[in-house]
């Protein structure tokens, strides 16, 4: 139990505690532990087995397919694939709907992030200031919004936004405006979609964290006189940063390979294309147009804008003294 | 100096709670509109101006669900996938998390930050070598090539969530079992899995979602073989056409919802503590 406490309290000390936290490694691989030093390993091996054959092995495909020719021929094994070094990365480069649909990806994740983070955090203050009852209420709509599957979520968000039997244009008054025709129109759908079913975790999860807060310290806190910005800058958010890198950071990831919302709500990436996102996108590549290799170099673009995106995520982790 | 501070919080708490509730009746609306949909028949679902009531409920959609499409096979194969999903990532994400947290040995944290970025990688981008590699495996068009693909994706977030549950079971209580002379296996499975179970169903929510969830692999992966079909791709099919059955895709969702719902509901209790042990440590 000591861990724990450890844990909940170093945060709030000015100096991080890892040496508490060393005092308890030190502990563990006492004298009491006598196995053999090959028993960790054998306990990760069944891991270590699916992760290695059906995500590593498939991320080095990835990398060797996108160095080839591949199309509809190759794969079916009429024609042996020719390797063609960069030529996809450069017809990738040279085209200028990939950066269209890059930038798109980019700006649209990122309101999400925002919208996601703004509506989860204010919603967890919020439910910190009132009682149970109005509590629970939210509390199980979100759980509602959260617990909906991807799919199904977009398909009531699309009709309920249906120009010709939803409620909403009924509601607001816009007649038979189509939600889908315009882009920016069509990708405010998607992103309200992403917002509801997103922000319950974000909000759950902040609310946990201000209610781990000792309410000593918060009234300490008031007691010297500190005004309510003052506690929220030098009290809260310092405590809550870690669980708010992580909010960040999830949300980053998840809502930059937003996969199933895209190609339900707008049928495969919109009207001519103008809703595609990176994912979509590569898929498109290589299901539709049977331009595996294509597709396979617009994966690994995915993949190394999101390894960057762990990379900080680990030296945020590292620089906040976090111990993994 | 309390009763007075709280007399004049009053009104800012009322105004609180009543923009709490709306903002829930907002956050439920989609789900409300959905069953209310699906209960609807069909006159009022394609009326002109809709209400949020119906005063003739009706089955009709339910039934077309499952009479026409297979619906009820394909109900099956995605719970049958899922539970094999959840099942044997919840099993080795469990041997895993009790490697990282309960040993120390060398490259410890180098295979939690493997976890860390393998949780990061998306899932979309390896279709296409997951199509060869499930071809080459001879699986397409099995349910087994739905079950690998997300074994891999799930195993990473669920090791990762589980450390915080592994490792809230006290060192003394293993010391003492080894004291009464239990060997390791018998402390991993008969005192250690026990304690950590409850940990080990709030973290499969996870993966039973996005297995649930799935339709790209479904359809990628299962071309010529319909009767092997999950829940996304049935549910796809009323609503691809030109006019969709707006009635059949509400009843086909709100079935697809219910089960994740009930679970959901029932652990997020321990979900919350959990997540806010993965976010913590």
């Amino acid at each position: 139990m000591s861990g724990t406490t450890t844990a909940v309290a170093s945060p709030a000390a000015t100096a991080p505690g890892p040496k508490d936290g060393g005092g308890g490694r030190e502990r563990r691989g006492g004298a009491v532990r006598r196995h053999p030093r090959w028993t960790p390993w054998l306990y990760l091996l069944p891991a270590l087995v699916v992760i290695g054959g059906l995500l590593v092995y498939p991320i080095y495909q990835l990398g060797l397919i996108s160095l080839f020719h591949y199309t509809q021929a190759q794969a079916s094994g009429g024609e042996p694939a020719t390797f063609q070094g960069f030529a996809n990365y450069s017809e990738l480069l040279g085209d200028s709907q990939f950066w269209d649909v890059l930038l798109a990806t980019v700006l649209f994740a990122g309101a999400c992030v925002i919208g996601t983070l703004a509506v989860g955090c204010s919603l967890a203050v919020l439910l910190t200031r009132i009682r149970a009852v109005p509590r629970l209420a939210l509390m199980l709509a979100a759980l509602g919004a959260w617990a909906t599957p991807a799919i199904t979520g977009s398909t009531v968000w699309v009709f309920l936004f249906d120009p010709d039997f939803g409620p909403v244009n009924r509601i607001l008054g816009l007649g038979d405006h189509s939600w889908t025709y315009e882009r920016m129109s069509a990708f405010a759908l998607v992103f309200f979609e992403v917002v509801w079913c997103s922000f319950p975790l974000v909000m759950v999860t902040t609310y946990a964290g201000i209610r781990a807060i000792p309410a000593e310290v918060l009234e300490a806190a008031s007691l010297d006189g500190a005004s309510v910005f003052r506690i929220w800058r030098s009290v809260m958010a310092p405590m809550l940063r870690p669980i708010l890198i992580v909010v960040t950071i999830q949300s980053i990831i998840w809502d930059f390979k937003v996969f199933t919302q895209i190609y339900v709500m707008t049928g495969g990436g919109g009207i001519a294309g103008q809703n595609l996102v990176l994912n979509v996108y590569a898929y498109q590549k290589a299901f539709s147009s049977s331009q595996y290799g294509l597709g396979s170099a617009i994966g690994v673009v995915m993949l190394l804008i999101l390894l960057g995106v762990t990379l900080v995520y680990l030296r945020l982790l590292r620089r906040n003294g976090e111990e993994l | 100096m309390r009763p007075s501070r709280s007399l004049i919080q009053k009104p800012w708490r009322t105004a609180a709670e009543l923009s709490a509730l709306l903002i829930a009746v907002v956050v439920a609306f989609p789900l409300y509109w959905m069953v209310l949909s699906a209960f609807k028949p069909a006159g009022e679902v394609r009326g002109d101006r809709p209400v949020p009531w119906t005063l003739s409920p009706s089955l009709d959609s339910f039934r077309r669900v499952f009479e026409n499409e297979d619906f009820g096979r394909y109900f099956v194969n995605s719970v049958v996938v899922a539970l094999s999903v959840v099942v044997v990532s919840a099993l080795i994400a469990f041997l895993a998390a009790t490697a990282v947290t309960r040993f120390r040995f060398k490259l410890r944290t180098t295979v939690l930050v493997l976890f860390l970025v393998a949780q990061m990688v998306p899932v979309e981008a390896l279709t296409i070598p997951m199509f060869f590699l499930m071809r080459d495996f001879g699986a397409l068009n099995s349910l087994l090539s739905l079950v690998l693909p997300h074994l891999a994706f799930s195993l990473p977030f669920a090791v990762w969530m589980l450390r915080g549950f592994v490792k809230a079971v006290p060192d003394s209580l293993e010391e003492q079992a080894f004291i009464d002379g239990a060997s390791r296996t018998r402390f991993l499975w008969q005192i250690l899995f026990p304690l950590v179970f409850p940990g080990l169903v709030a973290t499969s929510v996870f993966s039973f979602i996005s297995t649930w969830n799935d339709f790209l692999f479904a359809k990628s992966f299962i071309i010529n073989e319909p009767s092997n079909q999950t829940l996304p791709m049935a549910l796809l099919v009323f609503f691809d056409k030109e006019t969709p059955d707006w009635g059949g895709v509400m009843a086909a969702s709100t079935v697809m919802t219910i089960p994740v719902l009930i679970f959901f509901v029932a652990v997020h209790r321990r979900l919350v503590s959990g997540l806010g042990g993965a976010v913590k440590d």
